[in-house]
């Protein structure tokens, strides 16, 4: 490099105390990938302008954090990318996004091919720490080519920066704001753009909040973006289950608001569940048709959230008996597809679904409801908004192999593996 | 439909006021009209109006009413005044009447808090008011009487100055004294000066000025600028208010100092719109620095030069007063804090190398030429020379202005205002620090405690949750919106207080409260993300047992999930159905 740049200045910095020659003035999120050293991003791309908007960047320039997408490298500084607390923050980031907007990927057009949901992979997220916002922004179809989710936005500004059309006007704009902020497509502007430009809009979004009718490529798995990428997440349980040497483990399983697809994935692992019976003992479960429980228990499984009364006695009653409880699944960790109806008023869920909708018969009248019959909640809640819960399985369904490595080691107390390709939202 | 000349964009802010003060709202066509006339897309123009809280896209109201529910105001009578607003409009707050003659809207902190409760009609002050007071208003306005008319003239008392030989702000002044020395300096010389002087940025973050100028110098550049901010805030601030209405002729010579200091041609005075009612008497003042040719071409000095101020409304938006969202509002723009990759004093407004002093910074300056540098850097502390004016509200005998040398004792300070034994003393804002008895003995200053100017005190009585949860609320309003720890970290937090409140809080909420304040701390873009959880933190280190006593032990279940609220819309929906059935 020092025989082409003539007026080049190098300079040394130290990141995580390795000492490192630049070329002044570079961008240190590339300086650093150079160096094999990886600072995870979601706004940046590209050099000229870095947006600073996603800050999961964030890391320490001589003691002060900042974010490294805006920092040019010059002599002497001393950086910090990966401490305990900067890896933290930018895990609580990403669960703040997660958090924010709807993101349920087993319905998303990008999942896959989702720049957010592959760091959450690379991190191993399971959940989030802070509870779901349900976010209940405007879903635009009106723009001639595009739909615009606002709901999965991110607000990281690369639309609105990039796409512009040939006289140089903005397409996509930020309106309102605090957490009223959204992207909007200006609908006279959207008509201007050319195919390519439409598409380049859809492509650069790291999220699924851009897309181009029409053309959203749905991709079988394995083929997607990020499939192949990524690695193992490496896990161990939080403490050890304490009984008898010849006691078999006691597991109870349900299924609240869910589609009973978890449970057929627990199915899935054919004949090991030979091997299974032999340290497991089913009690409450779908799968014994035990319906009470009759003694206490080491592990209950949870599938499925709370979207009616009966639900979150169930679910109260897992905790109150078991020792652990895993939600596994979608809907147990976030509300799932049932969860969409968070954002239609109740009264209209029940008059779709019992009045007007395309199933019902014609003059029907009445909506079910009788002191036996569950009371539908306002809303649907993930399960550890209502108890607490202590591991979490995500997927939809969950990778039989993920769901019984995990059980196996909370029993076992092991430590364990899981395969980036067994490690899904969707 | 390509304009050929279309007109400068940071022209946008006064034409959308232009066409609010006509039509009380800023419709689709309006928005249109705009952006054609500046050659941008409709929705970036819906984008930057629809930042600002006093724009409005819907009818406002033909008298458009402002009541402040800043903290101090909640507890100087707002309930009330609320509910006696709406008797009389017969509209909730947020609402507009049906003959759309009035609206009713909230309003952060307006720099009123000596004097609340207190609103704005059509941008005017009424002050102290009293449910009468408020009846009174609104009948008069049905009956045709303009706002400006029985408007009150906010008077805020100056409390206390030093001696006056040690007073910098709040003593006589003659009128263009300090810009005859203009004549033999020459701008280094003003700078040195300036920098000799230890003069910080008053406005809270206290950057040496003097080095802030340099630096602008330095930059080679067509144009330059000089921007005053007067966006002032912060809750509980009103010192820039006061200094505009009792001695704007000190922060006018200031900006003109440093126009011929660093080169500039333009200076701009950044209005907050809560402050409205003084841009008439400024620009006033204004004309006669003109007549006299202290503004305007060739100004009289060593190097004689060419130097004008004008004045930028702003339109509603706490996160403007940081400068670079400052500059972003004043070219036009919505008012996101930038990335710092530069400095306004490299790249500023329209790209050209600026400074951005407050208000009280600029005041200083001619007063400092006036008395000379010893006897300046004789005032105060070392890091601190001069005094600084405090704005004091809440729980005390004498709410007002306090001008204070540098390094007065706290104690001292508290029996001056007239707060008997307070539990809480709210320093430098919300967004500064919560200082508890301990903190009592120690003196304000630059080396032990800084303050950009807010001082409020809180009673024995107080409820500190009651009061984070207002801050809180404050945050989450004014948040810009562009980056995630701020704009939901905030929110979410804001949920958090609200559990306690509820008091299903328990231990481990508090962990959560901790360790999320840190992460929207650590990785805000701007000072407003960073410090928005300072007083919580500070609450939480200092005081305790408010949260012990609403704490308790750590559950599997989570007490704030209630299954009969959670089911009660079910409920009232069948009973209405089958209610229909018979």
């Amino acid at each position: 490099m020092n025989n082409i740049a003539t007026n080049t200045e190098m300079v040394t910095i130290s990141i995580d105390g390795k000492a490192i020659q630049a070329e002044k003035g570079q961008n240190l999120v590339d300086v650093a990938k150079k160096n094999g050293i990886y600072i995870p991003t979601l706004c940046y791309f590209r050099e000229l302008n870095p947006l600073g908007t996603c800050r999961i960047c964030t890391v320490k320039l001589n003691g002060k954090h900042t974010t490294g997408c805006t920092v040019k490298v010059d002599e002497g500084m001393e950086i910090e990318v990966n401490t305990p607390e900067l890896l933290d923050n930018r895990r609580a980031i990403i669960e703040m996004l997660y958090a924010e907007g709807n993101h349920f990927c087993p319905s998303c057009e990008k999942s896959g091919n989702c720049d957010m949901q592959n760091h959450a992979y690379d991190m191993g997220l399971t959940v989030t720490r802070y509870p779901h916002v349900f976010s209940d922004k405007i879903v635009d179809f009106t723009p001639e080519r595009m739909i615009m989710e606002s709901n999965r936005c991110i607000l990281c500004k690369r639309c609105v920066e990039e796409i512009k059309t040939a006289e140089g006007k903005d397409v996509f704009s930020f309106v309102q704001r605090g957490v009223k902020t959204r992207v909007q497509i200006d609908y006279e502007q959207e008509k201007e753009l050319t195919e390519a430009e439409a598409l380049h809009a859809m492509n650069i979004c790291p999220v699924g909040a851009i897309l181009v009718k029409g053309m959203i490529q749905e991709q079988p798995f394995g083929e997607r973006k990020y499939d192949l990428l990524g690695k193992d997440i490496k896990a161990s349980p939080d403490s050890c289950i304490v009984r008898n040497e010849d006691e078999k483990f006691i597991v109870a399983t349900t299924s609240l608001a869910g589609c009973f697809g978890c449970h057929m994935s627990l199915l899935d692992i054919d004949t090991e569940i030979l091997d299974m019976i032999d340290i497991v003992e089913f009690n409450k479960s779908p799968l014994t048709d035990i319906k009470d429980f009759s003694k206490r228990c080491h592990v209950g499984l949870i599938e499925g959230g709370c979207a009616n009364s009966e639900n979150v006695e169930v679910l109260r009653e897992f905790r109150k008996r078991c020792d652990i409880l895993v939600a596994f699944g979608e809907c147990a960790i976030m509300g799932g597809i049932p969860a969409m109806r968070n954002f239609v008023p109740l009264e209209e869920c029940l008059e779709e679904a019992y009045l007007n909708g395309v199933t019902t018969e014609i003059g029907a009248n009445i909506v079910p409801s009788h002191e036996d019959i569950p009371k539908i909640l306002n809303n649907v809640y993930p399960c550890n908004e209502v108890v607490k819960i202590d591991y979490y399985i995500p997927g939809c369904p969950p990778n039989a192999q993920h769901i019984w490595k995990v059980v196996k080691s909370i029993l076992l107390c092991e430590d364990y593996s899981i395969a980036h390709d067994e490690f899904k939202y969707d | 439909m390509m304009q050929i000349n279309p007109i400068d964009r940071s022209r946008l802010l006064d034409m959308a006021w232009e066409v609010q003060r006509k039509k009380r709202h800023i419709g689709r066509d309006d928005i249109t009209k705009i952006a054609q006339e500046m050659n941008l897309s409709r929705m970036e123009v819906e984008g930057v109006i629809t930042f600002y809280h006093f724009f409005h896209r819907k009818p406002a109201g033909k008298f458009t009413i402002y009541l402040d529910d800043s903290v101090i105001a909640r507890q100087s009578g707002y309930d009330e005044i609320l509910k006696a607003f709406e008797k009389e409009l017969g509209i909730p707050i947020g609402g507009v009447t049906q003959d759309e003659l009035f609206g009713f809207f909230r309003t952060p902190c307006m720099g009123l808090c000596d004097q609340e409760p207190a609103c704005l009609i059509n941008f005017v002050p009424f002050i102290n008011l009293t449910p009468e007071k408020v009846s009174k208003i609104i009948n008069d306005l049905r009956g045709g009487t303009k706002p400006s008319k029985i408007c009150d003239t906010p008077k805020s008392t100056v409390q206390y100055t030093p001696e006056v030989d040690k007073t910098v702000f709040f003593k006589p002044y003659n009128n263009f004294s300090a810009l005859e020395q203009l004549k033999s300096l020459d701008p280094e010389t003003i700078i040195d000066f300036v920098k000799s002087s230890n003069l910080g940025g008053y406005g809270g973050a206290f950057f040496p000025t003097g080095l802030k100028w340099q630096f602008c110098r330095n930059n080679e550049s067509d144009a330059k600028y000089v921007i005053c901010n007067a966006d002032e805030g912060e809750p509980g601030t009103f010192k820039d208010r006061v200094i505009m209405e009792e001695m704007p002729e000190l922060m006018i010579e200031g900006m003109i100092f440093a126009g011929y200091a660093v080169g500039a041609e333009e200076g701009i005075i950044y209005l907050r719109a809560e402050y409205r009612y003084l841009k008439k008497k400024i620009e006033k003042l204004l004309e006669k620095y003109r007549s006299k040719g202290y503004l305007g071409k060739s100004i009289a000095a060593k190097e004689p030069f060419d130097f004008d101020i004008r004045i930028q409304l702003g339109a509603g938006a706490y996160v403007c007063g940081e400068e670079t969202a400052l500059i972003h509002s004043m070219e036009g723009l919505r008012g996101e804090p930038g990335t710092k990759e530069y400095f306004p004093v490299e790249r500023g407004f329209k790209g050209k190398p600026t400074i951005v002093n407050n208000v009280e910074t600029l005041a200083a300056v001619p007063r400092i030429f006036e008395m000379g540098l010893e006897k300046w850097l004789s005032l105060g502390t070392e890091k601190t020379p001069g005094t600084k004016l405090l704005s004091v509200s809440g729980d005390c005998k004498n709410p007002g202005i306090y001008e204070i040398e540098w390094g007065m004792n706290m104690r001292e300070f508290i029996e001056l205002t007239g707060a008997d034994n307070p539990k809480m003393i709210q320093f430098s804002g919300p967004s500064g620090t919560c200082l508890s008895e301990a903190d009592f003995d120690r003196n304000i200053c630059r080396e032990d405690l800084i303050c950009g100017g807010s001082v409020m005190f809180f009673n024995q009585d107080r409820d500190l949750l009651h009061i984070l949860k207002s801050y809180s609320n404050f945050f989450v309003e004014e948040s810009c919106g562009i980056c995630v720890p701020c704009r939901t970290g905030n929110f979410l937090l804001n949920k958090k207080i609200e559990k306690l409140i509820s008091g299903h809080g328990e231990k481990k909420d508090l962990n959560d409260i901790k360790e999320w304040s840190h992460i929207i701390t650590t990785t805000s873009r701007c000072g407003l993300g960073q410090m928005s959880s300072n007083s919580l933190e500070d609450v939480i280190e200092k005081f305790p047992e408010v949260f012990k006593k609403s704490l308790s032990e750590n559950t599997d279940f989570n007490k704030a999930f209630n299954l009969e609220d959670a089911i009660a819309e079910y409920d009232t929906i069948i009973n209405e159905m089958t209610a229909d059935y018979e």
